[in-house]
C-alpha cells in the first residue's frame, strides 16, 4: 500500500471543476514535484491531502486513513499564503509551533535557523520575503512528519534563497517521509526531485521518475513541461 | 567544488561521472572515506536517493566499497583505478577522433598537433 492513495477524487468550486476523477499513488521516502499551470488543481489537491478541505468526492487515503485529525498529526503543510502574524519574531513562531505540534523538534528548528542565517529575535515584518519564506520552511520542516506538503515554497524568492531553501528541504526530509512540493519553477527544483507529477484540468497527465524521464526523453523536466503544456 | 548539472541527462549518471573523474584525478584518493549520502546531497543540492543510486553504481563498478559500520570508501585496488583511467582516456580519445574527422583533419596532422600541444603543456607546467 502506498503512503498516499487517491481514487476518483473530484472537487468543484461552484461550476468550476478543480479536480476531476483524479487517481494517484505516491510512496514515502522521496521528494515529489507537483507541477501544472495555474488552475490545474495543485493547491486544491494539497489542501485535501492536508485535511484542510474535506468537501470532496472520491477516496483519499493517507497511511491508510481518511484525511482528518489523525492524518493532520502526521502531515506538515506549508500553505501558499502564510498564516503567521508579522509582529511575531522567529523565536515566537517557534514557540507557537512547539505548543501546537507534538512532533515539533526545536533542535531541528534552531539548526535550520542557523543554516538559513536568521536571527530568532527578528520580527517577521522586518524580514525580506526570502527570509520570511525561510522561516516558514524552517517551521514546517522541523516537524517530524510522515508527509510534508509544500505549496510553492520557492516562488517569489530570489535565486540564492531558493537554493538554500531547497537545501533546507533536502537536509530535513526523513528517510521514510514524503515531501510533496508544488511549483511552477521546475528548473530550480528539478535536481532535488525523485518523481514529477504533471496536473492538467484536475487530472494527473504524467507521473514519472525524474531520471527515467530524462533518460527516455533526453529532455529536462522543464522542457518536457513546456512541451506538454504548449 | 560544485557541479553544474545538465537537467537533460539523468542526474545519477552525472554524479557517477563526477565521482569517476574525482577518482581518476586523485581528488578522491584510494581508500579515502566518501562523505555520507546526506552530506553529498546537501553539498550538491540533489536528491538523496539520486546520490544513493550513483554511489550504488560506483560500488557495482568496484570503484567503492561499503563497510556496514564505518561507511563507504574509495577502492584501494590500483588495477581497477588504472582500468578506469584507460576507459576514460579511450572515451575522450573517441570523442576527439570523431570531432577531428568532422573537421576533415588527417591522422598525421592530428597526431602532430597532439604531440606539439602535449609537449607545450608539459613545458608550461615546469
Amino acid at each position: 500500500m502506498s503512503l498516499i492513495e487517491i481514487r476518483g477524487l473530484s472537487k468543484n468550486y461552484g461550476h468550476v471543476r478543480a479536480l476531476d476523477y483524479l487517481d494517484l499513488n505516491v510512496d514515502g521516502g522521496r521528494i515529489v514535484g507537483l507541477a501544472g499551470p495555474n488552475g490545474s488543481g495543485k493547491t486544491t489537491l494539497l489542501r485535501i491531502l492536508g485535511a484542510f478541505d474535506t468537501a470532496y468526492s472520491g477516496d483519499v487515503s493517507i497511511d491508510g486513513l481518511k484525511p482528518g485529525r489523525e492524518t493532520r498529526a502526521i502531515t506538515s503543510y506549508l500553505p501558499e499564503k502564510t498564516a503567521l502574524s508579522d509582529w511575531m519574531t522567529a523565536d515566537q513562531a517557534i514557540a507557537v509551533y512547539k505548543d501546537f505540534f507534538a512532533d515539533f523538534k526545536e533542535d531541528r528548528a534552531r539548526e535550520m535557523l542557523e543554516f538559513f542565517k536568521l536571527e530568532g529575535s527578528q520580527k517577521l515584518r522586518q524580514m525580506s520575503k526570502g527570509m520570511q519564506e525561510k522561516v516558514q520552511i524552517m517551521l514546517v520542516m522541523s516537524r517530524d512528519a510522515r508527509i510534508y506538503l509544500l505549496d510553492e515554497p520557492i516562488s517569489g524568492v530570489d535565486p540564492a534563497s531558493r537554493k538554500s531553501i531547497l537545501r533546507g528541504i533536502i537536509g530535513q526530509a526523513g528517510e521514510d517521509s514524503l515531501v510533496l512540493v508544488s511549483t511552477h519553477l521546475i528548473s530550480d527544483i528539478e535536481p532535488v526531485l525523485d518523481e514529477i507529477i504533471f496536473l492538467d484540468f484536475g487530472r494527473v497527465i504524467l507521473h514519472e521518475q525524474a531520471d527515467k524521464m530524462r533518460a527516455e526523453r533526453g529532455q529536462s523536466l522543464n522542457e518536457a513541461f513546456e512541451e506538454i503544456y504548449a | 567544488m560544485s557541479i553544474s548539472f545538465d537537467n537533460q541527462r539523468p542526474i545519477y549518471i552525472q554524479l557517477l561521472d563526477f565521482f569517476r573523474a574525482e577518482i581518476v584525478s586523485g581528488s578522491l584518493s584510494p581508500g579515502q572515506k566518501i562523505e555520507s549520502v546526506r552530506e553529498l546531497a546537501l553539498k550538491y543540492g540533489v536528491n538523496p536517493n539520486t546520490v544513493q543510486r550513483a554511489l550504488g553504481e560506483l560500488e557495482h563498478l568496484n570503484l567503492a566499497r561499503s563497510d556496514r559500520t564505518r561507511g563507504r570508501f574509495v577502492t584501494e585496488d590500483d588495477e581497477v583505478i588504472q582500468q578506469l583511467r584507460l576507459d576514460s582516456a579511450q572515451q575522450i580519445t573517441e570523442d576527439y577522433i570523431q570531432a577531428a574527422r568532422n573537421l576533415q583533419i588527417s591522422l598525421d596532422d592530428a597526431l602532430s598537433l597532439v604531440k606539439k600541444l602535449w609537449d607545450d603543456q608539459e613545458g608550461g607546467k615546469e
